[in-house]
């Protein structure tokens, strides 16, 4: 799919959840810096085209995994703004009733099963949910998000060879946003890239521009198809590109401004749609701003609503350790 | 010198080594360009360069598995983990590789090796970065396990541990990085043998042991206990977990009568059980009240901030455990 052939309405709808994934994460800064929300918070911004683009081709049997920036990964499979902003404020309407926190959001009706902490964790777990999918026959798929700083742990490695080897129903979907953390990717991987990585395995590794939604549902459309059938595991190679610090703790002083101005200027996720819708399609600037002041309204009543619920009762410390 | 945080303390007890000792480096994740995640590395790749000052890969397992090779080698590898969580990815070379080679190797091979980083609970962080160790490693035979309070602590043992022929486990806490102790002029080769722990306050009523972060809510508590309720705590800072220091412990609980244990690990099987076993077997006689501990609850750490502060111990958690102990009316 170029912008040239999208629809009038699917066009708007990308649009929007690209801007209410962009806006829900500038809300959580905001609040992050007037103390609502504390801890570790990883914002998703600049990375949005990558799970709005696949989430066009998931279903409800899918399963997802990620790391610890998963806000919008979360909302992306259907979890209520509502819900994740008041779990980044702790509180007991939040999705993981205010125990988890930014990094550990959850939902098992919508199969989202972490927000992981521990680098790399999410990278077998993914390819166990695969597993629990082809044992049970379901059809589903799991999509398995890891940065480009996980890419290097051992136990990916150990994944990628049973996952392949078990044929299992699992897209790994390499979010590599240059850095992990401060270290540039040429510094930490052999080579220089993290392209060929599924090579020893056969797992094919399919390129896809993540700063371009078009691209990522185009490229993914085929591949995730194949992995539905039986045909063994991929891995998607997002490049992308995240704005803001590694956490809300980091000056980023290992890049440029110019690096992160550029990629903004130039590639910027959203502003390409935006671009289409108008150029392309003809969609008017009252449109446009008819869109902007909705998602205002959703991610300002998350806010709201987050900030003036109850935080969990002191019993909540000692329920849920086990069942 | 007056106010020296910890952090830097530590930056420049491992200077120190690297200056006296060609043999020892810095490895781990973002220890270098980056200056460590928490600044304990600040500078030290501009003077000793990319050879000594290592940055990795995300790889804990891998990367403490090359520094236990490099140790059998001979050489004398300071790892940091970026905090002690992600060194559960590494346990097995730090237990299965650093700590029994020793023993399985007939005295052969040996392994000079430096695990440390920030131990424990900081704040708000959740389940996954919010975990204390000690037990875990003080469990282990063939590691020391030590953990400091004070800039001069952190020096002097870190300079020990480094110069010791064992593996040792060198726990610090987010929360003390910041914290600023006036330090003694000592000079550089001024070390803490890596098994005594240090009377704080001398008292006669209780014995508070405490490590690492838990010390200066013990402390606070004996000023409180003091001052208000007129009950005199002697305070212990355990220093070391493994061996734990028994002489200390028992001399002190037969002069108090009674033994607090104060901790942010979890309580089965965690220090404070160690060290109530060790006021069972060693002053059983001398114990005025039963042996008590105050640990994390024993639940995973919630996010949400009031839950939080249930979870951890705190001076006032110390205060009253300490006055139902002495039979003292609050
Ligand atoms: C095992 C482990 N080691 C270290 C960390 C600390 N840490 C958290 S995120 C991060 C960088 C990860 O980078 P990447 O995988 O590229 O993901 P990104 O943050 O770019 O999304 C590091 C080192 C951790 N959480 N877990
Ligand atoms: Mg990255």
């Amino acid at each position: 799919m170029s912008p040239g052939d999208m629809k009038r309405d699917s066009g708007l709808d990308i649009y929007r959840k690209l801007l209410l994934a962009r806006m829900i994460e500038e809300k959580a800064g905001e609040l992050y810096s007037q103390g609502h929300i504390y801890g570790f918070c990883h914002l998703y911004i600049g990375q949005e085209a990558v799970i709005v683009g696949l989430s066009e081709n998931m279903t409800n049997i899918d399963s997802v995994v990620t790391g610890y920036r998963d806000h919008v990964h979360m909302l992306l499979r259907g979890i209520p703004p509502n819900s994740i902003m008041a779990e980044l404020c702790g509180k007991v309407t939040g999705c993981s009733k205010g125990k988890g926190g930014s990094m550990h959001m959850y939902s098992r009706d919508k199969r989202v099963y972490g927000g992981n902490g521990i680098v790399g964790a999410q990278v077998p777990i993914g390819a166990g949910l695969a597993f629990a999918h082809k044992y049970r026959g379901d059809g589903g798929v799991s999509f398995t998000f890891y940065g480009d700083g996980a890419a290097n742990q051992g136990q990916v490695y150990e994944t990628f060879n049973m996952a392949a080897l078990w044929n299992l129903p699992v897209v790994f979907v390499l979010e590599n946003n240059r850095y992990g953390l401060g270290t540039s990717v040429d510094r930490a991987a052999a080579g220089g890239t993290l392209a060929n990585r599924g090579d020893p395995f056969g797992i094919p590794t399919v390129l896809v521009d993540g700063m371009d939604v078009f691209d990522v549902i185009e490229k993914s459309k085929s591949v995730i198809e194949k992995v539905r059938n039986g045909e063994g595991p991929v891995i998607l190679h997002m490049d992308t590109y995240r704005y803001k610090g590694h956490s809300m703790s980091d000056p980023a002083t290992y890049r440029t401004r110019d690096e992160v101005e550029t990629v903004k200027k130039t590639r910027d996720p959203i502003t390409r749609v935006k671009n289409a819708l108008i150029h392309e399609i003809g969609i008017g600037d009252d449109k446009i701003e008819e869109i902007m002041n909705e998602v205002t309204a959703i991610v300002d009543a998350a806010a709201k609503f987050a900030i003036e619920s109850p935080a969990p009762p002191d019993h909540a410390l000692e329920m849920d350790v086990t069942l | 010198m007056s106010g020296v945080p910890v952090r830097l303390a530590i930056r420049d007890a491992i200077a120190e080594e690297m200056r006296r000792d060609q043999d020892v480096f810095l490895m781990g994740e973002e220890v270098g360009r980056y200056n460590g995640a928490y600044k304990a590395s600040q500078g030290l790749m501009d003077e000793f360069g990319a050879g000594r000052i290592i940055d990795t890969p995300i790889t804990e397992y891998g990367f403490s598995g090359i520094c236990v090779g490099a140790a059998f080698a001979g050489l004398r590898p300071i790892v940091e983990f970026m905090t002690f969580n992600f060194a559960m990815q590494a346990i097995d070379h730090i237990v299965n590789s650093a700590a029994k080679t020793l023993y399985m190797s007939g005295g052969e091979i040996n392994c000079p090796i430096v695990f440390r980083g920030p131990n424990g609970a900081p704040r708000n962080v959740a389940a996954q970065h919010s975990q204390c160790f000690a037990s875990w490693y003080a469990h282990c035979p063939g590691l020391k396990v030590v953990s400091p309070y004070t800039s001069f602590e952190a020096s002097a043992l870190l300079k020990a541990a480094i110069r010791d022929n064992n593996p040792v486990i060198f726990l610090e806490h987010e929360s003390l990085y910041g914290k600023k102790f006036d330090m003694p002029d000592g000079g550089a080769d001024s070390l803490l043998p890596l098994d005594k722990a240090i009377v704080m306050k001398e008292g006669s009523d209780i014995t508070i042991t405490a490590f690492s972060i838990s010390v200066d809510h013990a402390l606070c508590a004996s000023e409180v206990l003091r001052n208000q309720y007129g009950i005199s705590a002697e305070v212990i800072n355990l220093i070391s977990l493994r061996p734990i220091d028994k002489t200390t412990i028992v001399n002190s609980i037969k002069k108090t009568g009674r033994i607090l244990s104060v901790e942010e690990g979890w309580s089965v099987c965690g220090i404070g059980a160690e060290i109530m076993a060790i006021a069972v077997e060693h002053a059983f006689d001398y114990l005025d009240c039963e042996p008590t501990r105050i640990t994390s609850s024993d639940t995973p750490m919630p996010y949400a901030k009031t839950l939080e502060l249930l979870a951890l111990p705190s001076q006032s958690k110390i205060i009253e455990t300490a006055l139902a102990m002495c039979n003292c009316p609050k």
